[in-house]
């Protein structure tokens, strides 16, 4: 399996999830540059956290409208499985490969913590390896991670099954109190309509070896080989 | 010629920041203020002097990156240089 992960100016996750895949997939992922006009052949593409172009206009905006782009947004369309994490997730709303936007945290805080995430779906590429119903334990490292789309794009993500992770209580009902930025109906991660790109706020990369304190993003890599290999 | 645009968030939006602005100056002793919806003023120096042809390209500008329209309204005046 080859993975390319996308590096845009002020990327600063982009190394991190490299090595987590890396362990994971046993092979280097490509880095590649924004600039560039042409994604290597890959199983998988990542864009990473971070804050690409310094947050300038609105998160994302402007990488997802860098040369790079063109290219990822044709790869995705195509079939390509696509993972956008914290800042990525941004740019995939920005490039409108995934609904609704992130809006600044409601309690206008940059938030960095643990937070535990129900598992909404166990049937898809991304988390084939998570337990039904499961919680699981994600950082987040945020400023913009408020979701937001209207009513009816909301009832449409639930009715078509999008929703992939939602803040929750250790118990994993989705209550207010578990709600770390005010996101509509808790939501902290959704795919597209075929579900092969998937967008989220938390950073499965920064959990996922047990010396750091959790493996539980791991699985997400490991979803993803044992999907794709 | 010049282009003025002004980017508001949509009503429903819920916006953190007026909220944060009105209790702000209600702290600086500014009472009766019933609501503050903040927004960006970005302006625009275009070589184009047709004001048809501004108005469908800043129109363009708004629509692909300057305002996004999930959450976002725009509206702009131009004024010839």
């Amino acid at each position: 399996m080859k993975a390319s992960v996308i590096v845009f100016p002020a990327s600063n996750c982009d190394r991190d999830v490299a090595v987590a895949l890396e362990q994971v997939i046993g092979v280097r992922p490509n880095m590649v540059w924004h600039g560039d006009s042409d994604v290597p052949k890959s199983d998988l593409i990542v864009l990473p956290g971070g804050f690409s172009f310094g947050d300038y206009l609105r998160c994302g905006a402007m990488a997802a409208h860098s040369p790079i782009m063109r290219d990822v947004v044709a790869k995705a369309k195509a079939g390509t499985p696509v993972l956008g994490i914290c800042n990525g997730f941004q740019v995939l709303t920005e490039a409108g490969l995934l609904p609704g936007v992130l809006m600044r945290n409601a309690s206008l805080k940059f938030i960095c913590r643990d937070v535990s995430l129900r598992v909404e779906r166990t049937d898809t590429i991304f988390a084939n390896r998570y337990g039904n119903g499961g919680v699981v334990t994600f950082p987040i490292a945020h400023h913009d991670g408020n979701y937001f789309a209207d009513g009816d794009m909301l009832d449409r993500l639930e009715g078509e099954g999008q929703v992939a992770f939602r803040y929750c209580n250790q118990d994993g009902a989705p209550a207010d109190e578990a709600n770390p930025n005010g996101s509509q109906r808790n939501i902290a991660g959704i795919y597209s309509n075929c579900g092969h790109i998937l967008g989220l706020m938390p950073h499965p990369e920064r959990l996922a070896d047990e010396e750091l304190g959790g493996s539980d993003g791991r699985l997400m890599f490991e979803s993803l080989v044992s999907a794709l290999h | 010629m010049k282009a003025r645009i002004k980017i508001t968030l949509k009503s429903g939006v819920l916006d953190p920041q007026g909220k944060a602005i009105e209790h702000a100056l209600g702290g600086l002793g500014f009472d009766g203020i019933e609501g503050v919806r903040q927004g960006k003023y970005i302006e625009l120096e275009l070589a184009e002097t047709n004001p048809e042809a501004a108005k469908a390209q800043v129109k363009e500008m708004c629509k692909q990156l300057l305002a996004n329209t999930v959450i976002e309204n725009y509206s702009f005046e131009l004024e010839e240089a």
